[in-house]
């Protein structure tokens, strides 16, 4: 192939990526540092005023309440929801017949691909207070109806997200059981080795390294969702405003450019750190 | 109690219920309440009817808005599918300096850099280009977004092919186009319509970037259209609702099952973001 033919064929995707994936990453640094809003004077004439912001994110209660919400949701969410229903759902269809395998998949696949804002809707509907199906179904237990949303905002929001995301860490710990050679468990089986044993001794130190990767990327993912924007708006009175949605507030509501720059700063870094743990952790597995 | 393996059958069955009971639950209304004739937040089963669907194709914001939904996921699949065919095919087939370090800037970017990190630049970025209010920002975005993980899905199938069919092509005297449309793109079919319907579905569903992007009504699409009709103020047309919301739904669950049961493979890692 010659150079030119080389240079040709990458541009349109190069120029692309170069444009709408890498510089609003890299201009988001600059934007950071000045003081632009999208009314008023200083949406034509910004001051730069360096690190002025992220010094106001350090002491703004706001951030920090946004941080503590998205890093219990992470925990709540992907962590233990997720990865664990996930890895609950695997060992289940473990060494099971194809057939509920494949039910049982596609019924939590279904949560995964449906598009967030009918997702958000369903679950509106189904937590509604006085119709919703699920306080329906508790008050025929003779249960009070339950104003979700509003008594329990971040519950809510995590077990919403548990739903929402279980399907990939299931895959993941599926197709990561299916590569432990048959001949350790079928010896188990025959010396009688209990249940717990084969899970502590032989299942999970053969998929550690899935386990790892699987972590990784629903907290990369779960920390980058905005779905619960739909649900609750961020309410009530901020208890469930993520750190996405404080960006949001901030720059589209507040029309705080800079500043909503300077957060996307900090959760942009911490995506960075997250992405290179999971590259050099997948890279050394290859190697 | 006498057979082991029954007995542990059993009790997967007794955790099973309850789980798969959570993961329905939600998402069975979508399949009851636009067909009922009294619909509400409850499932509740009635006597089936298709008034529901009726009203959505009278709803003229409904309609429009389903065929934006149209013009910006046509536009990004096809954007994807020929931007990554003709970089997986140079990625795949030819070593140049920097290509290791172009592949993982990809990587990195493409993972740290989603649509909520970058909301604020890219509704910047699309103001000083003119792109606000328009299909093309909406489109440009989408697609540079996801073209790194089409490119390396492509990539991947390329690099399955054996080398030999090429330079096969190369001695009987083809071009490397030649080699791309008459070699790699049937030989990887199956690829492109991975990467094709993956596109879809993403752009089909993407709530953020045409919510910070669009200002008038008129270029709303479904994602957008949806949102409106449940948060606006008023009495929502429940029934409405959910027959949008099922003929919205539908393609992207029809693609996924029909794309896992044609190649049997369930998921590439990390396509989901």
């Amino acid at each position: 192939m010659g150079k030119k033919a080389v240079v040709l064929l990458l541009i349109p995707a190069l120029t692309l990526i170069a444009i709408f994936l890498i510089f609003p990453a890299i201009w988001v640094l600059k934007l950071g540092m000045t003081n632009e809003t999208l009314t008023g004077i200083k949406a034509r004439e910004p001051d730069f005023v360096g690190f002025q912001n992220l010094a106001r994110i350090f002491s703004d209660r706001f951030f920090y309440n946004a941080l503590k919400i998205s890093l219990l949701f992470v925990f709540g969410s992907a962590v233990v929801g997720q990865a664990g229903l996930g890895m609950s759902l695997a060992l289940i269809t473990y060494r099971k017949s194809r057939r509920l395998k494949t039910l049982v998949q596609s019924i939590v696949i279904l949560a995964w691909i449906i598009p967030e804002v009918v997702v958000a809707y369903l679950w509106i509907a189904f937590l509604d207070k006085d119709f919703g199906t699920l306080n329906v179904l508790l008050s025929w237990f003779g249960i009070r109806k339950i104003n979700w949303f509003y008594e329990h905002p971040i519950f809510t929001i995590i077990i919403f997200n548990t739903w929402r995301g279980t399907a990939y860490s299931m895959l993941l710990f599926s197709a990561a059981l299916e590569t432990i050679p048959p001949s350790y468990l079928e010896t188990a089986d025959i010396i009688g080795t209990s249940p717990y044993r084969k899970l502590k001794d032989i299942i999970l130190p053969n998929i550690k390294s899935y386990i790892f990767t699987d972590l990784i990327l629903i907290t990369l993912w779960t920390f980058n969702v905005f779905t619960p924007y739909l649900l609750t708006g961020g309410g009530p009175s901020f208890r469930t405003e993520l750190l996405p949605i404080y960006i949001y507030r901030n720059a589209f509501k507040y029309f705080k450019i800079g500043y909503g720059s300077a957060i996307s700063t900090v959760v942009l870094m911490i995506n960075l750190l997250l992405a290179i743990f999971y590259i050099t952790l997948s890279r050394r597995k290859k190697a | 109690m006498k057979d082991p393996r029954r007995l542990s059958k059993v009790l997967s069955y007794i955790i099973l219920a309850p789980i798969l009971s959570f993961f329905i639950a939600p998402v069975l209304w979508l399949f009851v309440t636009p067909f009922s004739s009294r619909p509400s937040l409850f499932i509740s089963f009635s006597t089936p009817t298709l008034s529901n669907f009726a009203r959505v194709f009278q709803n003229k914001t409904a309609i429009n808005a389903f065929k934006n939904s149209v013009v910006i996921s046509v536009g990004v699949v096809l954007l994807i599918t020929v931007c990554a065919l003709f970089a997986a095919y140079v990625l795949s087939r030819h070593y140049f300096r920097g290509r290791d370090i172009l592949l993982y800037v990809l990587v990195l970017f493409s993972s740290i850099v989603t649509g909520v990190a970058a909301m604020v630049p890219i509704f910047m970025l699309n103001l000083k280009l003119g792109l606000i209010d328009r299909e093309l920002g909406v489109i440009l975005t989408m697609a540079g977004g996801m073209l790194p993980t089409s490119i390396f899905i492509l990539k991947d199938f390329f690099d399955s092919i054996p080398r030999a069919f090429e330079e096969a092509a190369f001695v009987d005297g083809s071009s490397p186009m030649q080699v791309m449309f008459r070699i790699f793109l049937p030989l990887s079919s199956k690829g492109i319509i991975v990467i094709a319907m993956l596109a879809f579905a993403q752009s089909w569903s993407n709530f953020l970037i045409p919510f910070i992007l669009f200002r008038s009504h008129m270029k709303y699409p479904v994602s957008i259209a949806i949102y409106t009709f449940f948060s606006e103020v008023g009495v929502p047309d429940i029934g409405m609702i959910s027959a949008y919301a099922l003929l919205y739904t539908a393609p992207v669950i029809v693609m996924y099952f029909l794309v896992e049961r044609k190649f049997g493979f369930s998921f590439y890692g990390g396509i989901k973001g």
